[in-house]
């Protein structure tokens, strides 16, 4: 038995060598929090490194590797570990839980890039952080929804009362406030990122209260079928999810890392890598909007100048008169939020029918 | 009609009891090396990612032992319940209430910087497991309540007490929001067994303290030998005087205050603050570990170590031949499947049975 191991052990060792490829110019490695396979947030990311990938002149320029499914404890600090020995030139780690483990790794490997998609720690020089203005689609979708809801009552399906989607429900609040200010919003926490069956329950509970245009901040595609079978609208979420409500949803706010990515290899490669901190919206090309469907040609239009005025930059969905939820006033008239309480965003505005967890 | 019965053997072997982990492996290498030829993998190259490089460097041996440190914790006390006919099925919500209790010094009283607050923290996550576990010992013991399922539930209340902390009274004030307690001061961090070398804390060392004491309390004292018979004739147990209710408490107290101290050493240790993505199901683990091992607490290291190796290589795997890690779980469960199949074959034999063909009923 022993020898067999042995023997075993030696003849891996042979093929492992004989199998080095001719180097790549560089070596990118993304580390997810779900599978690939989700049609939501670690997949829109995997998206982004294959079109980085081909971008960037295929698998002789870049090399890509990836983890999926890595918990956000002890186990990404080995797995970030890992990446960095096996001569990983730059890694993206893509979710907000892999901070500190992140920021660990990079001490210790000084000539390694990171990339910290949602956070805020850049510890030290070779730590980057990015993430995208989500909420700007928010706040296209809530025109959207006020134009199309008869009841003039929406459901949203959020997953932590985290500072990211607590900007996604403002941002839609404040989009619908702006068609009609008699707008309601009720929101269930599914306190889940990924779970068809608690979404489905959520996507139910929200219909049977009256909403009838179901929004969300979890990335399965499953409210979008509850919504399709109960024959009223719905948007997607990460990834443009019309394959699965057809004549369901509306449009879908789609995180297109791509260009970032490209941008950043190919920073690498030129060796003109930088720390930095990146927030990118639409006007980035960061947030897209998949192709506006199953509504009538006045809101395609509105939801169309809603969109082009925020890419222009000529408009920030968080500017002032804005009222908080208990009635007191946060921006004045015209006043436009700062990006620090933005990101750092913990409380309501007006006329969301919900307590926020606290 | 066939039927398949498994029958017990009158005496099992000793070679074969020897030899069953070896057959397993070799079963787990056929069969995944069949996965990996039908998904385009080289099944020699794969093998070396998973069982051999992992142990090539030192600090990749330093992973191991993080990784492996709570699961041995937890099971070698669950092997004192499981022996005793206590079925702990909680150990992942003792864990965490190990993990808040042992908090509440650096999170609540920051000020308070000595190097008395690790030892105190120490004993703090032993007592919070140990409390914890005696809710459903005492259930069991008063009212006679199933402690599969009190046990399990209390899983599930305590997840999400500690999701509402971490979320909101114990939430780092500077942290933007984001859950999560603010990190621990230097005094409460559970230090490196050799910082030069890997991040290995002395959670392992913990580890292997608590697997030799319980090997040899079961082996060597009275109190292992009042578990066993306990265990499997309560009624012999009562001749000779042991009492019942009083071992329910022990194995629960025993089996608690280890998944405790499992739970704040990764607190303080692998992690250094405490946060709601802690329960990633170490507590669950540990069964698999604790037969594995034989419900031997030695077995047991030996079995946590290899199931963490399994968690290691599947990862060197993903990254250099590309695995999914779907297939990578798929592989780990193949495992554990040959493996408790040839434990099972070693005390039980397979026996086709003919039956008559049923009746029809009487009308």
């Amino acid at each position: 038995m022993r020898k067999t191991l042995l023997s075993l052990a030696a003849a891996a060792a042979a093929v492992a060598l004989g199998t080095v490829a001719a180097e790549a110019k560089v070596k990118a490695c993304f580390i997810y929090v779900g599978p690939i396979g989700d049609f939501g947030w670690s997949y829109q990311h995997h998206q982004g490194a294959l079109e980085a990938q081909k971008e960037l002149g295929g698998e002789e320029q870049v090399e890509l590797a990836y983890l999926e499914s890595v918990p956000e404890g002890a186990d990404a600090e080995r797995a970030l570990e890992r990446f960095a020995r096996s001569g990983c030139n730059i890694i993206f780690t893509t979710s907000f839980g892999y901070m500190d483990a992140t920021n660990k790794v990079a001490g210790k490997f000084a000539d390694v890039k990171f990339e910290h998609a949602t956070g805020y720690k850049r510890e030290h020089p070779n730590v980057a952080t990015y993430n995208s203005k989500f909420h700007e689609g928010r706040y296209v979708q809530g025109v959207i929804a006020a134009k199309m809801s008869k009841a003039g009552v929406a459901g949203y399906i959020a997953s932590f009362p985290i500072p990211e989607v607590v900007l996604g429900i403002n941002a839609f609040m404040l989009g619908a406030q702006s068609v009609n200010p008699d707008f309601k919003l009720k929101v269930v926490w599914a306190n889940t990122w990924f779970d068809p069956g608690k979404e489905a329950d959520a996507a139910k509970a929200l219909i049977d209260q009256g909403a009838d245009i179901i929004t969300q901040h979890t990335d399965s595609t499953a409210p979008m079928q509850v919504a399709a079978e109960r024959g009223i609208k719905a948007f997607g979420q990460a990834s443009d999810m019309i394959n699965f409500g057809k004549e369901t949803q509306l449009t879908s706010i789609v995180d297109n890392w791509g260009p970032y990515y490209v941008e950043r290899i190919k920073a690498v490669i030129d060796g003109t890598w930088k720390q930095q901190d990146v927030w990118g919206g639409m006007k980035e090309g960061h947030v897209v909007m998949a192709p506006y469907a199953n509504m009538p040609d006045d809101v395609k239009k509105a939801a169309e100048e809603t969109e082009a005025k925020i890419k222009s930059g000529a408009f920030n969905p968080y500017t002032g008169p804005i009222t908080k939820q208990d009635g007191t006033e946060w921006l004045k008239a015209g006043e436009v939020a700062d990006n620090g309480v933005l990101l750092g965003l913990n409380f309501y505005v007006k006329g969301v029918d919900d307590k926020l967890p606290q | 009609m066939m039927r398949v019965e498994l029958v017990k053997r009158p005496q099992h072997s000793a070679l074969f009891s020897a030899l069953s982990p070896f057959i397993a492996l070799g079963l787990t290498l056929v069969a995944g090396a069949i996965m990996f030829s039908l998904l385009g993998k080289n099944p020699l190259e794969t093998f070396y990612y998973y069982f051999i490089d992992p142990l090539r460097e030192m600090w990749s041996l330093h992973e191991l032992a993080i990784k492996a440190a709570p699961l041995i914790l937890i099971a070698v006390g669950l092997s004192v319940c499981y022996l005793s006919n206590n079925w702990n099925i909680g150990a992942e919500g003792q864990f965490i209430i190990g993990a808040v209790a042992g908090s509440i010094l650096p999170v609540l009283f920051p000020q308070f910087q000595s190097w008395i607050v690790l030892p105190l923290m120490l004993l703090m996550g032993m007592a919070g497991g140990a409390a914890y576990a005696a809710i459903p010992a005492f259930l069991k013991v008063r009212f006679n309540t199933n402690e599969i399922l009190t046990s399990l539930m209390l899983v599930y209340v305590a997840q999400l007490f500690n999701d509402w902390l971490v979320r909101g009274i114990w939430r780092n004030p500077q942290g933007m929001s984001f859950p999560g307690t603010a990190p621990f001061h230097e005094y409460a961090i559970l230090p490196e067994i050799w910082p030069a070398a890997g991040r290995a804390n002395w959670g392992f060392v913990f580890a292997l303290v608590a697997a030799v004491a319980v090997w040899f309390m079961l082996s060597k004292m009275l109190r292992g030998f009042e578990v066993k018979v306990l265990g499997q004739s309560p009624r012999a147990g009562r001749f000779a005087g042991f009492s019942a209710p009083r071992m329910v408490f022990f194995a629960f107290l025993v089996s608690g205050a280890l998944a405790g101290l499992a739970g704040i050493s990764e607190v303080s240790g692998a992690i250094g603050h405490l946060n709601e993505k802690l329960s990633i199901g170490y507590g669950f683990t540990a069964i698999i570990v604790a037969f594995l091992g034989r419900l031997n607490p030695l077995g047991i290291v030996a079995a946590g170590l290899i199931l963490a190796l399994t968690y290691l290589g599947g990862e060197a795997a993903s990254i250099s031949v590309g695995l999914s890690d779907k297939v990578v779980r798929a592989f780990q469960g193949m495992l554990l499947f040959f493996v408790l199949g040839c434990d099972t074959l070693i005390h039980y034999k397979i026996r086709l049975v003919g039956t008559p063909l049923a009746k029809p009923a009487e009308a």
